[in-house]
């Protein structure tokens, strides 16, 4: 008689040899400055890994044997190696799932890529209409999505993606979304918005509201595994049945992300200190770091759902995204801000100051524009004590510093 | 090498006593729990969800026929019935196809 094996979804709680979604941003450049953006995108970093960088990273998957990778940014398709980098990649085995806002889609681009196996296109699009849309993603960032998905379509290319981010404004659009990828032959793709990035800014005026979640489910329950989601509406689940799909925060288990300059943090939606397990630039790669993190061997380890375990829901919806908690303030063992049994909007009630996403390659420009928007927080507490002497920090260059003259122990004001 | 057969079985009916083998376009990942497979054609990713399958899908392409394959992991006889299913559901999926020749 053996042991009955545990299922596949505990199994992949204990981590596995490699991702099975790896997460690569290329560049954190973007012709955009969306106000959700994820990974608050803008300007290039410096520090961005080299062309021979990114190829020694794609030797590494390949000998991982990481199946595919989903490539964004940023807009990838800005940086110059992108397209030796795609081809390199499908010629080692890597296929290649890259996220663009169709800026470089040209007929002959579209042409390219309908010729090859391993790649897919997936083109951001956050309205079925061009007003909802622009609001979010910026004035005429409809147009050049719907002209690459023409190119691609035109092309012959069968089967992209169409990637929607769900907001309270466009979660009435669903059927018109559905539409629009029918008439390309397209798939559409339907993810979550969470507070990560410029995504903590605008959140709380952008996330659906209760009806609509309710909505989404139903709507999500009847379209099946036609509607891709990228397994991000689990803590749906609490409506009824769970939704196909894994339901498991994978952060560190099954999926993590490597940033422009090589930082892995345990998913896309955590770009955060607290949430850095390593850089590929270290010992050992990447590899060392998916293997060998301290931060990915404890999400590795059983973790406790608090006071969610004794829900009914939990069974599927498991507390939910750590990212959304993480970037409203939330503790991480309790509810998700959109707990569908109303949990979370309790929770956000009494929640900490929310941790502030970082790091931060938002345009300027763009940042000011937000800057207007918001609040301008103010902390209100008792004057911290008067230091005895000024600090001495390792950048103070006086030859002076730390020195205290004798019979001088009182402060200098 | 191509895959011999172009007509998908229906799952259930799999012909134990044809030589199988992993699809051109499949990579085979092992795991602890048993493998991920993974297909670039149709990019879809399946699961093998015990070594002793693993080591029965890792063979085919030597093997006789299917049946071989699972006598050489050391299946029970008894047993074969089951894991012809999971074979089905891999070919269903074209992650596995029949082969020319024994």
């Amino acid at each position: 008689m053996t042991a009955t094996p545990l299922p596949l979804v505990e199994q992949f709680q204990y981590g596995l040899q490699a991702p099975i979604c790896l997460t690569w941003e290329l560049t954190y450049a973007c012709n955009l400055s969306c106000v959700h953006c994820l990974s608050s995108s803008g300007r290039r970093d410096p520090g961005e890994l080299t062309t021979a960088e990114c190829l020694a990273v794609i030797d590494e998957l390949q000998r991982m044997q990481v199946f595919y990778v989903n490539i964004g940014g940023g807009e990838p398709t800005v940086r110059p190696d992108f397209w030796a980098l795609l081809e390199y990649a499908t010629g080692h085995d890597v296929g290649v799932k890259f996220s663009t806002n169709g800026v470089k889609i040209t007929p002959e681009i579209a042409r390219r890529l309908a010729g090859h196996d391993y790649v897919d296109v997936q083109i951001s699009l956050d309205g079925a209409t061009a007003e909802v849309n622009d609001a979010v993603r910026g004035l005429g960032s409809y147009d050049v999505a719907l002209r690459a998905m023409r190119n691609l379509a035109d092309a012959g290319f069968a089967g992209f993606k169409i990637s929607v981010v769900m907001t309270r404004h466009n979660v009435g659009q669903l059927d018109e979304f559905k539409a629009i990828a029918d008439g390309f032959g397209a798939q559409l793709r339907i993810t979550r918005l969470r507070p990560s990035g410029r995504g903590a800014a605008v959140w709380d005026e952008l996330h659906p509201t209760a009806a609509q979640q309710r909505e989404l489910y139903y709507w999500l329950s009847a379209h099946g595994t036609d509607v891709l989601t990228g397994d991000s509406f689990f803590h749906l689940n609490g409506y009824g049945t769970a939704l196909p799909g894994l339901n498991l925060c994978g952060a560190g288990r099954v999926v993590c992300l490597i940033d422009p300059v090589g930082d892995v943090y345990a998913c896309p939606f955590a770009i955060h200190p607290s949430f850095l397990a390593g850089n590929v630039r270290g010992p050992g790669g990447f590899a060392a770091v998916w293997r060998h993190s301290e931060l990915f061997r404890d999400l590795r380890r059983p973790q406790s759902g608090g006071a969610c375990e004794s829900c009914s829901a939990f069974g599927t919806c498991r507390g939910g995204c750590m990212a959304a908690k993480f970037f409203t303030g939330l503790p991480l063992d309790g509810p998700d801000p959109e707990c569908v049994k109303g949990h979370g909007e309790r929770a956000l009630a009494a929640a900490a100051p929310a941790p502030r996403p970082a790091p931060d390659h938002t345009h300027r420009a763009a940042r000011t524009r937000t800057a207007e928007r918001r609040p301008v927080p103010l902390t209100l507490s008792a004057h911290p004590p008067v230091p005895s002497r000024p600090p001495v920090t390792a950048c103070n260059a006086n030859p002076l510093a730390g020195f205290v003259p004798p019979g001088h122990s009182g402060a200098a004001s | 090498m191509a895959c011999a057969a172009s007509t998908d079985p229906a799952p259930g009916q799999f012909d134990l006593d044809a030589p199988w083998q992993l699809a051109a376009q499949v990579s085979l990942r092992p795991e602890a729990f048993g493998a991920l497979l993974y297909h670039f054609g149709t990019r879809q990713l399946s699961f093998l969800k015990s070594p002793v399958l693993l080591a029965v899908v890792s063979s085919l392409g030597t093997q006789p026929s299917a049946r071989a394959a699972c006598a050489a992991a050391g299946v029970p006889a008894g047993d074969t019935a089951q894991y012809a299913r999971a074979l089905a559901t891999l070919a269903a999926s074209r992650m596995i196809c029949q082969r020319e020749g024994p």
